[in-house]
């Protein structure tokens, strides 16, 4: 039987929009990027008090995958060990690393903050996409220039080849000082021919994520 | 003691971004971890740097960090008991 790589959805988050399903649903342009990722937490009602613990980039992270997923039935067509999750950037976690530096620059004031620390790498925002969806299959965060969709189609094609993977959360999740972008697809293998929004190609990855700028 | 407690609340709001809680919602003699406010080891960890910074207190071994930490409560007391004067 032909099997297909499609894209069934994505969602995305930046210039204080988000846009699911190629629909604005939420916009607050007067506010800053932690009062607006807070804005978008308490207006789709999410309940998870940890989100606040999060830096901002497992914020943005979590918040688009939270949308991307809603109304959705992942968790019920698919074992937690059969979802990937294949994140890129190109400021990995520098804003963070830049915000504990600063917290241990005084030798005569040295409290590193335990709860800073631990977002000091970028692929913390997979554990907590992983652990709000009990989503335990492949997980990598890949550190680009800008968003590489022939790297990434190449990368999450071969692991759905092979069976490692059934589905998969992919795309960009970025943040630096003010400036934040996060676009996300929802990745699935299907046995129909033009099921979904679009085939999983390079070219059509690279198109949602050009067309909603 | 009560004022230490309401302190205590305060900074461990702000120390551990529970921003959706009130201190009258921490119940002093609950649990800290597990139940009660949910914390888990980072929070552990943030908490006794809360009392080395505020208070200049250090927990020493682990077991009496299971003991000073189990609680608002137990936090005050064993602040009230080791605070220089």
């Amino acid at each position: 039987m032909s099997e297909f790589y499609i894209i069934s959805d994505y969602c995305s988050i930046r210039d204080h929009e988000v846009v699911l399903h190629g629909k604005s649903v939420y916009n607050h342009a007067d506010s800053g990027l932690q009062d607006f990722l807070t804005g978008i937490y308490q207006y789709f009602a999410v309940s998870y008090p940890k989100f606040y613990k999060m830096d901002k980039l497992s914020k943005l992270g979590f918040l688009t995958a939270e949308l991307l997923l809603r109304n959705k039935n992942i968790h019920q067509q698919y074992a937690g060990n059969e979802v990937g999750i294949f994140l890129m950037n190109a400021s990995s976690s520098l804003d963070t690393d830049r915000n504990h530096q600063h917290s241990i620059l005084d030798r005569n004031n040295y409290f590193p903050s335990p709860a800073v620390f631990v977002y000091t790498l970028p692929n913390i925002v997979i554990g907590e996409i992983s652990i709000r969806h009990k989503f335990t299959g492949e997980g990598t965060f890949f550190i680009q220039e800008k968003f590489n969709p022939p790297f990434l189609v190449h990368y999450i094609k071969e692991l759905l080849a092979q069976g490692v993977i059934q589905c998969c959360i992919a795309g960009w999740v970025e943040t630096d000082g003010q400036n934040y972008e996060s676009v996300l697809y929802l990745i699935e293998k299907t046995d129909r021919p033009n099921a979904g929004i679009a085939n999983f190609e390079p070219t059509s990855i690279q198109r949602i994520f050009d067309n909603e700028k | 003691m009560e004022q230490l407690v309401q302190k205590l609340k305060e900074e461990i709001i702000e120390a551990l971004n529970l921003s959706e809680m009130k201190p009258g919602q921490i119940d002093e003699k609950a649990p800290l971890f597990v139940d009660g406010l949910g914390l888990d080891s980072i929070d552990a960890l943030e908490l006794t740097v809360l009392l080395e910074k505020k208070y200049g207190l250090k927990i020493l071994t682990a077991e009496e960090g299971k003991k000073v930490l189990y609680s608002v409560h137990s936090m005050a007391e064993f602040i009230t008991a080791n605070k220089k004067a």
